[in-house]
């Protein structure tokens, strides 16, 4: 290793930064395993784990919630953003620019814009909130996503491909299952991936088209925190940096295994 | 063909066994004619009523500059493109209704094009894998094509792990394996480094003798087209200027353009002065009257362009003795810059005039004597009447 001499102000801003960005996870993390209630250490203990998984059933009726909504909305937000980004890449057609300038929108507007729009529109169609209104309005945010990074995967490769694929004698459907999805699985998975997270951690949209019976766990977590911070919250946080961490680390690999194929 | 090479012949089909194709003279492939096809982009005319008939089994070229419509006719027999008028058809029958996966045309792209997720036999197989041919049919195909394209030991690799010119080769492969009776060559070696081009140039004219079909080839490189071409179609801005073997396109272009544009060239207009037969006196202003022959010589006192070749102009340093010919032009002047370029030399010669004249020098061998020519040199230029040629008023 070369030791570069020095570098002692970039080394303090790395140093800096890093404990910015990680010491309120490293004390999140020990605070977890205290067995005292308030701030003060009273010795190693696993009773708020012990609290989350056998008595706190409210969160996870709430983490249970959240999970359908990230995974269904992200399934859907994959399809519908993955056949976008097809069709604005393969086909020439009227207002394709607006389309594409129109699919931004979402990524720079104020979450609490889309929420307010999305309540009065609800309650416009007088929608009964619930775990549907949630779904709708995490399909519609995510949607962009998807469609913006398989996009950007299909931007990488030369339009000819397709026409080749078609020169090669396969008709539409078979160009599109043999070449344009296997060409895209990288952006596909990384827009599913990306999707479940954002509306895993979605609070303010979610906040606005929830009703009685469809909290989600950001919503649940934000209701036992006006109560006083209860322990329990940080031995959930705890699981659920665990829990983001691996999937994190599978799907990086996933991706390195794909683009090394 | 018309095909010298001034390089070593990789001896290709001797040194593989290729159980594809039959003789050569045996012609295969489809008659393609083109009827009048124009096409626009907006306002600008790619192609304005085109016409010519390429033959079964021939190595056509489209040749010309950049921007000239060759590759829009190309993707026109493709399919890709659709003409605004006009008609292209398959040994008679029109293609302009089917789509590109059901014409009987196959094409090697500028890039190559390769599905980049799969490996070389999977990009190879592809056609046949979509018409669900048996594994072992696959198999004996694809391996006899990757070993006419000779890639046989890297038919696991993933295109990203190619070179350029293996790319291109699996591109050719996965073009043929449909057996298709026209094959569509879009620029395919202008991402390849010159010594390499000149390389799958033989193969590809190689691999067109093996398997006999028509092969249309576009490129703006006239020496490609000139090595390998059966007949070349010269365009520019969207017309067909002339058709013809690669003989007669540079021998007698049909316009000062063809002229310019297929290897280098002299022009000088003038005034048609006399008429003997076939010896025509032109007047050049500058370089005084000049003699060119021609066989349907131009009425004196009209306008007309003499053309002469580089190589076709001798430069010496003395006068060279006036032999008892009268059809040799003699021109003085002195060098203004010489290019060496290894097996030749160029010279631009500035008459007294100001006139400056192309000439090139074949380096020969010991027979060849005489002092060098060099900077500044007072040189004596001469040529034939016969070797150059009359270009009409345009």
């Amino acid at each position: 290793m070369r030791v570069v001499k020095g570098m002692g102000f970039s080394r303090t801003v790395f140093f800096l930064t890093m404990g910015f960005l990680f010491l309120p996870l490293v004390v999140l993390i020990v605070y977890s395993f205290n067995s005292a209630k308030s701030m003060s250490w009273g010795g190693f203990s696993l009773v708020w784990y012990e609290r989350l998984f056998l008595k706190e059933r409210n969160v996870w009726n709430a983490f249970e919630n959240s999970l359908i909504i990230a995974v269904s909305s992200a399934a859907v937000a994959t399809c519908l953003g993955t056949l976008g980004a097809i069709g604005v890449n393969w086909y020439k057609f009227r207002f394709k620019k607006y389309v594409q300038a129109v699919a931004f929108l979402p990524l720079i507007m104020p979450e609490i814009i889309i929420g307010v729009s999305l309540l009065i529109f609800f309650a416009g169609i007088q929608m009964k909130l619930g775990l549907l209104t949630i779904f709708i309005a995490h399909t519609s945010f995510n949607l962009p996503f998807v469609f913006l990074m398989v996009l950007a995967r299909l931007d990488e490769f030369d339009y000819s491909i397709i026409e080749a694929s078609r020169d090669l004698g396969a008709t539409e459907r078979q160009t599109l299952l043999k070449v344009i999805l296997p060409v895209s699985v990288p952006g596909i998975v990384s827009g599913f991936l990306t999707a479940v997270t954002l509306s895993l951690e979605d609070f303010v949209i979610t906040f606005f088209v929830s009703g009685p019976g469809s909290t989600t766990l950001p919503l649940y977590v934000y209701s036992m925190i006006r109560f006083g911070v209860s322990p329990v919250i940080n031995s959930l946080s705890v699981v659920l940096i665990a829990g983001t961490v691996l999937i994190t680390i599978l799907a990086r690999n996933f991706l390195k295994y794909i683009a090394q194929k | 063909m018309h095909f010298s090479p001034p390089f070593a012949i990789i001896p290709l089909s001797s040194t593989t066994t290729v159980t594809i194709g039959g003789k050569r003279n045996e012609l295969k492939g489809s008659d393609v004619s083109i009827e009048g096809v124009s096409k626009s982009f907006g306002t600008f005319t790619a192609l304005r009523d085109v016409s010519m008939v390429i033959r079964k089994g021939e190595f056509f070229s489209l040749l010309g500059p950049s921007g000239c419509g060759k590759t829009t006719l190309l993707r026109i027999i493709a399919g890709f493109d659709d003409p605004d008028g006009g008609e292209v058809s398959l040994d008679g029958a029109s293609v302009l209704s089917l789509p590109p996966n059901e014409r009987h045309v196959n094409t090697v792209f500028q890039n190559y094009a390769l599905f980049p997720h799969l490996t070389v036999f999977e990009n190879v197989a592809f056609p046949l894998r979509l018409r669900k041919t048996p594994n072992a049919t696959v198999r004996a195909r694809v391996g006899d094509y990757l070993e006419l394209v000779q890639l046989s030991a890297h038919a696991d690799k993933m295109p990203a792990q190619l070179s350029g010119g293996q790319k291109q080769r699996v591109a050719v492969a996965r073009a043929l394996i449909n057996e298709p009776s026209v094959l569509l060559l879009d620029e395919p070696l202008s991402a390849l480094d010159a010594k390499l081009r000149q390389h799958m140039l033989i193969e590809l004219d190689s691999i067109h003798d093996k398997i006999g079909i028509t092969f249309i080839y576009v490129t703006h490189d006239q020496q490609e087209a000139l090595s390998v071409s059966d007949r070349i179609a010269v365009m520019n801005a969207g017309q067909v200027l002339q058709i013809g073997t690669p003989h007669e396109i540079y021998e007698s272009p049909a316009t000062g353009f063809v002229a310019a544009f297929i290897g280098e060239t002299n022009m000088f207009e003038g005034t048609v002065a006399s008429v003997e037969g076939t010896m025509v006196a032109v007047d050049v202003s500058g370089l005084g009257r000049i003699l060119v022959t021609e066989d349907e010589p131009p009425a004196a006192g009209s306008k007309a362009s003499v053309v002469v070749r580089p190589e076709k102009i001798r430069i010496d340093t003395e006068r060279p003795a006036p032999a008892k010919r009268t059809d040799i032009n003699f021109l003085e002047g002195s060098v203004d810059e010489p290019i060496y370029s290894g097996s030749s030399t160029k010279y631009y010669v500035r008459h007294q005039s100001g006139i400056m004249l192309k000439v090139i020098k074949q380096h020969a061998n010991w027979s060849d004597e005489g002092p060098e020519i060099e900077w500044k040199d007072k040189v004596y230029l001469s040529w034939s009447a016969d070797d150059a040629y009359l270009l009409g008023a345009s």
